[in-house]
């Protein structure tokens, strides 16, 4: 057993990281929510998004955190394109051909990113890159606490649009039952490119907080990809409360497992337990029984 | 009937090509073009007649290069090994598959979980000694027949020929057996496959067991080619990428479909790089871009366009 000393610092390392795992999971819990789809380019519209935050930075010199009112808004858009023009045209109405369409935008983004940018890791310098907050024994990265307090912030938004707004109810009410809300007057293929368009959004608002801290590479977002559909069907797919509850688990258990079994068997921990949830309880731990 | 000798024949003519020319271009492109041809054929027993997509299937091509690779640098004859590499791909199939039929995983979840498998087997390669970890392994080269190692492309030529009218043959078995009538079932509709008697588990079971040996020949393939494997190169999300690909391009489910598939996309590799010189990542960009294409207007594939229905109706016409 380590000491506390120890384990506290990596368990808030792990909350700090988890928070942002959970914002990425958001984006891909509520398109599975509403679309029934597991969205296999997720981690490439991460990853897209993380460029566009390094862009904004290297060549106009704008701050990640500032880069947010430019980046959401542009994921978004590229959401909204995507299942519209894209995925809803190839789909025909059938999930298999959503999935294999969806993976081959993932591998073109990928290669695209691989073709322009080389397959560098790139960081960014900011003031406050390395400044550092004392937590009682623990250091955490200012960086990685502002993107805790970000994540959590943005998700807070997230359940109060879902819950309080017009397009959260016809999202909720596409998601329950499709047939229904059309014949409500719903524009289903609106709130599915809406839906999509809002899972990319989340992840341009992680990206920007997740930039300062961390890197980007073509393949950044193949680690996160599975990272955040253990997440999802941990906290049961389309739960949303499951994502956040599950990122933070995820996060500390990748954090913690790092330190006892180092960095790279800690992320097997997670596929450990990605695959045994999908095993022995597929609907997850907040999931209704399916 | 019709099918073997379609096979017979193919395997006639691409064996006559080391023959006709000794150009090395043309020789690697028949050589890389039937080892996608393998890849994807071997995804299409279980992706095309099975219904299960795999997203991982490097997990069985990466687990026959190691077998092959490891056993032959602890001494054993590279005929010996092969063998070995399929019985140990068939092997982690049988495992794979078991757990996750047996919980009845299908369509997203089952592509998930074979995705994360491959995942854990490719940072479990980096990260274990035997492997050789990131280093990878690197197979001595003796290039002799007995070896397994040829001089010239020739003899890789007929030896990937060699696998790929195995797979031809399997496929065309899948087509006209019980079993793969079985197979078929259990894709179009599990519930009425079991209502008639068929069991989905074992039939699955069977068919990712044989899909995986035959990717596990890849990996072994690979190997005697190229005499290096690596954790990124076995388990990465390339070589399960291509086999899909390339299978669904064709058209999945097809004896023919797949081969199609394998020679258009490196027809159109080949062309990209003559057009824009080596450059990195461009052949899996217009991979994708193609997939999506396909998905958009040819759902079935290239074999599934309907052209030799359209051309039996116009012969019909004419006849009539």
């Amino acid at each position: 057993m380590l000491e506390f000393g120890i384990l506290f610092p990596a368990v808030l390392n792990g909350l700090t990281t988890g928070a942002v795992y959970a914002l990425v999971a958001l984006g891909l819990t509520l398109i599975y929510g509403v679309l029934h789809i597991i969205n296999f380019a997720h981690g490439a519209a991460l990853m897209l998004a993380l460029y566009a935050v390094y862009m904004l930075k290297d060549k106009f010199g704008i701050d990640p955190y500032l880069a947010i009112v430019a980046v959401v808004p542009g994921m978004f858009a590229f959401g909204y394109a995507l299942q519209r023009l894209v995925i809803n045209r190839a789909s025909h109405g059938k999930d298999e051909n959503i999935l294999l369409v969806t993976l081959g935008v993932a591998i073109v983004l990928e290669n695209l990113a691989l073709l322009f940018f080389k397959s560098d890791t790139r960081t960014i310098e900011t003031p406050y890159t390395l400044a550092t907050v004392a937590i009682g024994p623990a250091m955490i990265a200012l960086p990685k606490l502002i993107a805790f307090g970000g994540a959590l912030a943005v998700s807070a938004l997230m359940l109060l649009l879902m819950k309080r707004t017009d397009l959260g109810r016809a999202i909720r009410a596409v998601a329950k039952e499709q047939q229904g809300a059309r014949l409500m007057g719903i524009d289903v293929d609106h709130v599915y490119a809406m839906s999509f368009g809002i899972g990319l959004a989340c992840l341009g608002a992680a990206a920007c907080f997740l930039l300062p801290a961390y890197y980007v590479n073509p393949q950044v977002g193949s680690g996160f990809v599975l990272v955040a559909f253990t997440i999802v069907v941990l906290g049961g797919m389309g739960s949303f409360a499951g994502a956040l509850v599950g990122g933070l688990l995820v996060g500390v258990v990748e954090s913690v497992g790092g330190l006892y079994f180092g960095e790279s068997l800690g992320q097997v921990g997670i596929f450990a337990i990605f695959i045994a949830v999908l095993l022995l309880r597929p609907q997850g731990l907040f999931g209704a029984k399916a | 009937m019709k099918d073997l000798g379609c096979i017979a024949l193919f395997a006639l003519i691409v064996a006559c090509v080391p023959l006709v020319t000794s150009s090395g271009v043309a020789l690697n492109f028949t050589m890389m073009a039937l080892y996608a041809c393998l890849l994807a054929q071997a995804w299409n027993i279980l992706g095309g007649f099975g219904g299960q997509f795999s997203f991982g299937h490097a997990l069985f091509f990466g687990t026959g290069a190691y077998v092959q690779a490891i056993a032959q640098l602890q001494g054993l004859n590279p005929w010996l090994a092969l063998p070995l590499a399929l019985a140990a791909s068939a092997l982690v199939a049988l495992f794979v598959g078991a757990l996750t039929f047996r919980y009845g995983l299908k369509g997203s979840y089952f592509a998930l979980v074979t995705l994360a498998f491959a995942e854990v087997f490719r940072i479990v390669s980096l990260s274990v000694s035997f492997t050789g970890a990131g280093v990878g392994l690197m197979v001595p080269l003796r290039a002799s027949a007995s070896n397994m190692q040829f001089a010239s492309r020739a003899g890789y030529v007929w030896l990937v020929l060699a696998m790929v009218v195995v797979a031809l043959l399997v496929t065309a078995w899948l087509r006209h057996s019980r079993f793969g009538a079985y197979l078929q079932a259990v894709r179009d509709n599990e519930d009425a496959a079991r209502a008639v008697g068929v069991d989905p588990f074992r039939v699955k079971l069977a068919a990712i067991a044989l899909s995986a040996a035959l990717m596990g020949a890849g990996g072994a393939f690979y190997v005697q080619v190229f005499q290096y494997i690596d954790p990124g190169i076995a388990y990465g999300p390339g070589t399960s990428v291509e086999a899909l690909v390339a299978a669904i391009v064709g058209g999945m489910g097809t004896l023919w479909g797949p081969v199609v598939g394998a020679v258009a996309l490196h027809l159109l590799a080949d062309l990209t790089r003559n057009l824009f010189g080596q450059l990195p990542g461009i052949n899996m960009v217009i991979y994708g871009v193609v997939l999506v294409l396909i998905m958009m207007f040819a759902p079935r594939g290239i074999a599934g366009f309907g052209l030799p229905a359209r051309w039996r109706r116009l012969r019909g016409k004419r006849n009539g």
